[in-house]
């Protein structure tokens, strides 16, 4: 059930009143199916526009994102996408189960088998006891815990996480982290996952997508081969994983700097 | 209440209860009993002893006078009150989803928010008549504007995270309308509904001093035109509890439905 | 690059919005003039735009009319004056004694609810149709509104600054003058936003019933004598006058918004 996500040619110009912003310019990548990809970039990179275009969210100026080979045009019933703002993306009004059942109802999927999925979802993000209280008693990283139960319950082919641990304290976030990894691995989704973070990036990823400033093109994609058990203590002290930060800190800085792409430019081993 | 400041009395004890006790019922005592004294063989014909007015009060409000007066007035604004808040909220929600029709309809219904209800009431006895219609028509007129308005601003103040998160779920439609777009507006909604309370008892008042054969407005004349002031004076007295326990009553119903929101906004004002 | 969608921002999407509700208000003339025309509706009960604007335009050059707009003005300024002057004193008092506040909620919610019109046989006994009769009316409707709001704002004080304040020394008169009204000046003036709308209702409703000299006596004349497109034109004027009173105290609440927001330095409501 897992599907690959193919962007090719991707350009967004927001038109506004009299101003043109060219906010994606030219953007072609391939997350293939069960992959776990980072995408980083500076702040104000473009992220969120390509995440939201990549989800149906927005419609592009240009070229297209194939999911599982069919074009994305609304969206997708196989995709699912966790915010970075928990807090507003869940529903007050509604029981953290009730949030996490909500997409399922509209699936038309049957009762049992609906609460199946929610207690599944919900033990697998270590929140099995908190299907009854409301997402505002729970504490930042619980919630967006939340989300991402959601997210699993759902069982889509791909998962869209736009800066999910930005607005969560360090410690959370590194459990979050784990979290995120261990699912993965578990459910073999496809995984695009959009950080400023160059050390969360590098960590989680399989491969990292270094993106320019706005308007914005892939300035670099990198083979993160570190090995599959990662774990917070030794993989980030490995001297591979400060070699590989080191290189995407440096295309960063690049890209901020707003320097050309360097084409081809061998990823050093 | 609630929210009040009592914290700082620790609640839980036997005399911090009693305090609270004394807090709710001193005043009204006081001012009852100042009532009573102050009244007490008064000779002015308007102002008769609050023990008068007592006493009449069993022999007014009969089982039969309630039957006959108080559960029209009750039915007309449960008809009119209802019908409002479905068209309000119906229209308000279509409205405050679309920004055209939105920009379209608003100098238009700013004003006709604007003119005060019970102005309504001679133009709609010229369609309705004096019947039950008319009073409905009226309520029902005056009240729809405060559930309008607010729906359309709740409606239109749905979050962009929480739009979009239902979007990538593929909860479209009528679903979200329920479980997304309405329960967002709630607190608004309700905000609305509260004002058209009272802009509703007001007008089954008005509406029923105007023209009718029945009902607590037209009692209540009926008493003051023919001089019964003791009665008079109850009537007052049965308005005023009306309007008491009605608003007790949508405040329960608010703290149910709303109850999320108010625990959000408590947990928020706790930890900012 | 956030995606700020170019949502009618800026001044060019305010021109069209004008541009549609001018639209709008066009529309619902038209409509007015054409239903009663092709006798949708009887014309006698519904007359069409055109007359409506004809008896408006004979009320306006018909001095009792402006003696009688001039009664309606003096009973919602005197009795909006008279409420936001209790309200507001009764308001800082209840809240300032220690101990008034708890005692006085309970009556305050008991009395608060109950409707301003059951007083009118009352009024009619003691004072008729004169002015104090609406005043009677128009007061018990609007003191409440300040009230409340004056109790929230004094509650909003911010315990810090009330403490700060107080170990400098500053005496009651000090505290209320530089904490307290400050902080409470905006729910004050929302609290005269509502109470002028109201104050609005019960004077109109006031000479209507009671007969009371003023806009709402003009009404109930203009209906015993049949005289429909006057009684639609004096309608039209008191929705106007609403709606003059409603911006108007709303552009006076925005300026005291303003000018609290520049100097407490942060973003309230």
């Amino acid at each position: 059930m897992h599907a690959s996500l193919v962007v090719s040619g991707l350009r967004k110009v927001y038109e506004g009143a009299g101003r043109r912003v060219e906010a994606v310019r030219d953007l072609t990548f391939t997350v293939d199916a069960g992959e776990l990809v980072c995408l980083v970039g500076p702040s104000g990179c473009g992220k969120t526009t390509l995440l939201k275009c990549m989800a149906g969210l927005l419609a592009p100026t240009s070229g297209e994102v194939l999911l599982g080979g069919r074009r994305v045009s609304g969206p997708p019933p196989g995709m699912a996408f966790v915010f970075q703002e928990y807090g507003r993306s869940l529903f007050p009004w509604m029981r953290v189960g009730e949030n996490v059942e909500l997409p399922l109802r509209q699936k038309k999927l049957g009762r049992v088998r609906r609460r199946e999925l929610v207690v599944d979802a919900l033990e697998s993000v270590g929140l099995a006891d908190a299907a009854g209280a409301y997402p505002w008693q729970l504490s930042g990283g619980m919630q967006q815990r939340v989300a991402i139960a959601r997210a699993l319950a759902y069982e889509p082919e791909v998962l869209l996480m736009d800066e999910p641990f930005a607005a969560v304290d360090a410690q959370t976030r590194a459990d979050l982290e784990d979290l995120v990894r261990r699912l993965w691995r578990r459910r073999g989704i496809t995984v695009l996952f959009v950080t400023h973070d160059i050390d969360e990036a590098v960590y989680l990823g399989e491969r990292v997508l270094v993106l320019s400033a706005s308007p914005t093109v892939v300035r670099e994609q990198l083979k993160v081969d570190l090995p599959e058990e990662r774990d917070q203590l030794r993989t980030r002290v490995a001297p591979r994983f400060a070699e590989l930060r080191t290189r995407v800190y440096e295309q960063i800085q690049a890209a901020k700097r707003g320097e050309p792409v360097v084409e081809d430019a061998p990823p050093p081993r | 209440m609630k929210d009040d400041p009592a914290g700082r009395r620790r609640p839980g004890t036997w005399g911090g209860r009693l305090l609270r006790a004394l807090f709710v019922v001193a005043l009204p005592a006081l001012l009852f009993g100042l009532w009573w004294l102050a009244s007490d063989g008064s000779t002015d014909v308007y102002w008769p002893p609050l023990r008068t007015i007592l006493e009449t009060f069993p022999d007014v409000w009969t089982r039969a006078r309630l039957r006959a007066d108080l559960l029209p007035s009750l039915l007309r604004l449960l008809a009119g009150y209802t019908s409002a808040a479905v068209v309000g909220i119906g229209l308000g929600t279509v409205i405050g989803s679309y920004r055209k029709v939105r920009a379209v309809c608003e100098p238009v219904l700013e004003f006709l928010r604007a003119v005060p209800p019970p102005v309504l009431v001679p133009v709609i006895m010229l369609f309705a008549g004096i019947g039950d219609t008319m009073k409905i028509v009226v309520i029902a007129s005056g009240c729809v504007w405060p559930v309008l308005l607010n729906t359309i601003e709740g409606v239109r103040a749905v979050d962009s995270v929480m739009s979009e998160t239902a979007r990538s779920y593929g909860i479209t439609g009528p679903a979200r309308i329920r479980s997304v777009v309405l329960p967002s507006a709630g607190p608004q909604i309700f905000a609305g509904l509260r004002q058209a309370l009272s802009i509703g008892i007001i007008l089954m008042v008005i509406s029923e001093m105007f023209a009718a054969s029945n009902g607590l407005g037209f009692t209540i004349v009926q008493f003051q035109r023919g001089f019964a002031i003791p009665d008079m004076w109850t009537g007052i007295l049965v308005l005023g509890l009306l309007g008491f326990l009605l608003s007790v009553l949508f405040q329960l119903v608010e703290r149910r439905v709303l109850g999320w929101y108010h625990g959000l906004r408590d947990s928020s004002r706790r930890s900012p | 690059m956030k995606p700020t969608s170019p949502r009618g921002g800026g001044s060019s999407g305010r021109a069209v919005n004008a541009a549609l509700g001018a639209a709008g208000l066009a529309a619902f003339l038209a409509l007015g003039e054409a239903v009663p025309r092709l006798g949708l509706v009887k014309e006698q009960f519904f007359p069409p735009t055109s007359r409506i604007a004809r008896a408006l335009g004979g009320e306006i050059t018909d001095s009792a009319f402006w003696a009688d707009l001039g009664d309606t003005l003096t009973g919602w300024a005197l009795g909006l004056v008279i409420a936001v002057g209790a309200g507001v004193v009764a308001g800082v008092v209840v809240s300032v004694v220690p101990y008034l506040r708890e005692a006085t909620a309970s009556t305050i919610e008991f009395l608060r609810p109950i409707p301003s019109v059951a007083l009118i046989p009352l009024a009619v006994l003691l004072y008729g149709t004169e002015l104090r009769s609406v005043l009677l009316l128009v007061v018990y409707a609007s003191f409440w509104q300040v009230l409340v709001q004056v109790m929230y704002g004094v509650r909003d004080v911010d315990p810090v600054a009330e403490e700060t304040a107080r170990s400098y020394g500053l005496g009651t008169w000090a505290r209320i003058r530089h904490v307290l009204w400050p902080t409470a000046l905006p729910y004050v003036m929302t609290g005269v936003r509502l109470a002028a709308a109201v104050a609005l209702i019960l004077t109109v409703t006031a000479e209507l019933v009671i007969g009371a000299p003023g806009l709402g006596a003009r009404i109930a004349v203009a209906q015993t004598s049949q005289a429909v497109p006057e009684l639609y034109a004096l309608i039209v004027v008191t929705g106007l006058l609403g709606l003059l009173i409603n911006v108007g105290a709303r552009s006076v609440e925005r300026y005291a918004l303003a000018w609290h927001q520049s100097v407490r330095g942060e973003v309230t409501v």
